[in-house]
């Protein structure tokens, strides 16, 4: 299959290209930029002019909810809310159930991933045994039947003692810690400490319960010099100590979850369960830092922190509902949004998106360069719509960000040099 | 939509009464003053009114509570009104149904009114949200955000007895962070214009920013109870000393109990308040409670018109607005 992109601005952050030009795609990858590779007889074609021609994106966090809760949403359905994102790659945390402690469980998220179609799903493979932050998982075995690196899957571990020897044994490996920095005690609680939560009365969450434990898994990093990778930073002081920690050469990075970048405690008004997330929004200072810390690079990538709910989960007074958002459908959207509000060029915003987590993660993808793999994304810049409930792909309906106006919409993604998704009236 | 919207009609009338939060000093004046006329019926020898005839009340309590239930039935029936009241703690919601069937079956009842109270900040507002428009809602007590008729009650006692509020110093001492009585009666004082209002408490038991409420704070009692014209005293629970907030009930009652010495520092004329139940000798001594300036039983006796109030300026206001829609 030869497939040629033609007439597109293509931007590929990784080698700093920003050009209009032909994208030529021979065999699932990339096969030349500009100038045909010889030989090139086209199959398909096609017409990208006026649009942006990108790496597919690279979601460092994704719950698909399977195996173990179906009832929310499938690896299948999932993929499918993927791929018209243009997401291509999902990074799916090891709280599974079971979790993703084991190579069978690697095995049948890959077979079912497979079987799907829409989207590379890499896996997170589980630090301590059940996530029980008691006993080490098997690590090796993990990363040896694919596991892209290893993580606490939102459970952070409370024992300093298992969390070192945990971090020292994965760096035997040199597999990247993905840490969810929240003191399980302290961040106990429905809403950012501070005036929000005065008001309505919900039980705070202080930035200590973030910063605390960021400081301890800092000190450990230093002395291992493991790679450790904090991933939804919530506060200001939190971008503030990576910075640091960055500065002091540490082998940190770190990322926010999209919707930490548009909303804020504020919208919690009206006990919106929909914006009940962990860790919570808060102040609109601190979403300006974590926004600061997108556009400087100390967090190096945006991610949808995806969880879908079935309706139920979310329909209760505030404190009885389950924390998180269905993010997949508008992380581009709001991504781009970025751009508008004048925080990060588009190209970087792409970087965050692409070249960014594959990064983390220690991969060659999120990049356009000859014999690269051909995940593409192509949107339209210039589309506006609204997104109605009714428009979600993902099966979670659960976002705040229904009846908001975006600028900019996909109309391809290809995965491997195969149109995974054309939006409707495209070829 | 924020709850001080959803409780209120297209004209600013009120519909619901979810939270006091972002009402007008005209909402709040007009259920005093319906208050105050409804008090006496109380004395009458037929202590009935006809208001609420052919109406059904339903005190749906997901909280155990016997105080709260018992003046919300009392006001009702006072009105006329039919009463039923389901104790959901010990029923369906233990079964595993969720809050909205619950509401979809009671509803289907043919009810005028819901009045609950639920352990979750935002219940009553869920509830709201939820029911069909011909039905009020009353919050009795949501987790820890509001407690409005509470509030009512405690303003309408106030203005009894000092009816000049820019010249009041109001003391709210205890247990502020757990305390739904306290947000909502903050919200009430500072809408009727109260002169000062202070919070007296150690910082465990303090939500932070707590200043954003619109009060002065004060860890010292020696010094926030000088010179008040109200001191309302919030009640301690137990769970608190479990929950690392306190190291005993001795070593609070040694620095925040409501005592004569302590009180002593208020104006000479300032009233006593407590929510109720009262904890003697925990947040207040019992010479204080049973002594002359406390108004702690008059709270309990107000409740009642100050519900009576409530029930008919929403339902009143229901009947009307469903009649104009119609």
């Amino acid at each position: 299959m030869q497939t040629v992109i033609q007439g597109g601005r293509v931007i590929d952050p990784a080698r700093r290209i920003d050009v209009v030009a032909d994208l030529f795609i021979v065999a699932g990858r990339i096969a030349g930029l500009g100038q045909a590779p010889t030989g090139f007889v086209a199959d398909q074609i096609i017409d990208a002019r006026n649009r942006i021609v990108c790496p597919g994106l690279i979601d460092l966090c994704a719950r698909l909810r399977e195996p173990g809760q179906e009832h929310k949403a499938t690896i299948a359905s999932e993929s499918a809310a993927a791929a018209a994102g243009g997401i291509t790659t999902l990074v799916c945390p090891p709280d599974t159930d079971p979790p993703i402690d084991e190579p069978a469980v690697v095995e049948w998220i890959r077979r079912r991933a497979k079987a799907a179609g829409q989207a590379r799903v890499l896996t997170l493979g589980a630090l301590t045994h059940r996530l029980h932050g008691e006993r080490l998982a098997e690590m090796a075995a993990l990363q040896e039947v694919g596991c892209v690196g290893v993580s606490d899957g939102g459970h952070p571990v409370a024992n300093s003692r298992v969390l070192r020897r945990a971090l020292e044994y994965a760096a035997t490996f040199h597999l990247t810690v993905f840490l969810t920095p929240l003191d399980p005690e302290l961040g106990h609680g429905l809403a950012h400490e501070g005036q929000i939560a005065a008001r309505l009365g919900l039980s705070g969450i202080p930035v200590a319960a973030e910063t605390g434990i960021i400081a301890r898994d800092l000190e450990l990093v230093r002395d291992l010099g493991v790679r450790v990778h904090f991933g939804r930073l919530s506060s200001a002081r939190a971008v503030e100590l990576i910075a640091r920690a960055q500065a002091e050469g540490l082998p940190v990075t770190a990322d926010a979850a999209i919707h930490q970048l548009h909303l804020s405690e504020i919208d919690l008004t009206g006990f919106d369960s929909r914006c009940h997330v962990h860790p919570p929004l808060r102040s609109l200072r601190d979403k300006e830092a974590l926004r600061a810390g997108v556009a400087d690079g100390v967090l190096g990538a945006i991610c949808s922190d995806h969880q879908p709910h079935e309706p139920d989960a979310k329909q209760a007074p505030f404190g009885d509902t389950e924390p998180g958002i269905s993010g997949l459908d508008t992380l581009l959207a709001l991504s781009l949004r970025l751009v508008r509000d004048g925080v990060l060029p588009l190209p970087a915003v792409i970087e965050r998106l692409t070249h960014g987590p594959a990064r983390i993660l220690g991969l060659d993808s999120g990049q356009l360069g000859v014999g690269a793999v051909a995940d593409v994304c192509i949107f339209d810049p210039d589309i506006d719509w609204r997104l109605e409930p009714g428009d979600l792909r993902s099966r979670g309906r659960n976002s705040p960000f229904t009846g908001w106006e975006w600028q900019g919409r996909v109309t391809h993604t290809l995965l491997e040099g195969r149109i995974v998704y054309a939006a409707e009236g495209e070829n | 939509m924020s709850a001080a919207h959803l409780q209120l009609d297209r004209q600013g009338r009120l519909l619901h009464f979810l939270t006091v939060e972002g009402l007008t000093r005209r909402h709040l004046t007009e259920i005093l003053d319906t208050a105050e006329s409804l008090h006496g019926v109380a004395e009458r020898q037929v202590k009935k009114l006809p208001t609420l005839h052919g109406k059904t009340v339903v005190n749906l309590f997901f909280e155990a509570s016997t105080r709260t239930r018992t003046t919300f039935e009392l006001a009702a029936k006072r009105l006329s009104a039919d009463v039923l009241n389901l104790n959901i703690a010990t029923s369906s919601a233990v079964k595993g149904e969720s809050l909205l069937d619950t509401l979809r079956n009671i509803e289907a009842m043919q009810c005028d009114m819901f009045v609950v109270r639920h352990e979750q900040s935002g219940a009553a507002e869920f509830i709201a949200r939820h029911v069909k428009p011909h039905i009020a809602v009353l919050n009795a007590g949501d987790g820890r955000h509001a407690h409005p008729t509470q509030a009512m009650l405690d303003v309408f006692t106030i203005r009894r007895h000092k009816p000049d509020f820019p010249s009041l110093r109001v003391a709210i001492v205890g247990d502020l962070l757990h305390s739904r009585v306290a947000r909502s009666l903050i919200h009430a004082l500072n809408i009727l214009g109260a002169g000062e209002i202070r919070v007296i408490a150690p910082r465990t038991l303090l939500p932070a920013q707590v200043e954003t409420l619109g009060v002065q704070v004060f860890h010292d009692p020696r010094l926030g109870l000088r010179e008040v014209d109200v001191v309302v005293m919030l009640r301690l629970q137990r769970e608190r000393m479990e929950g690392a907030l306190l190291p005993s009930e001795s070593e609070f009652f040694q620095r925040y109990g409501l005592t004569e010495e302590r009180l002593a520092l208020a104006q000479p004329d300032a009233i006593v308040m407590h929510p109720g139940p009262i904890n003697r000798g925990v947040e207040i001594d019992s010479r204080v409670a049973d002594g002359p300036q406390s108004v702690i039983l008059e709270q309990v006796t107000n409740g009642i018109a100050v519900r009576m109030a409530i029930m008919s300026i929403t339902l009143g206001h229901h009947a009307r607005s469903i009649g104009e829609s119609a």
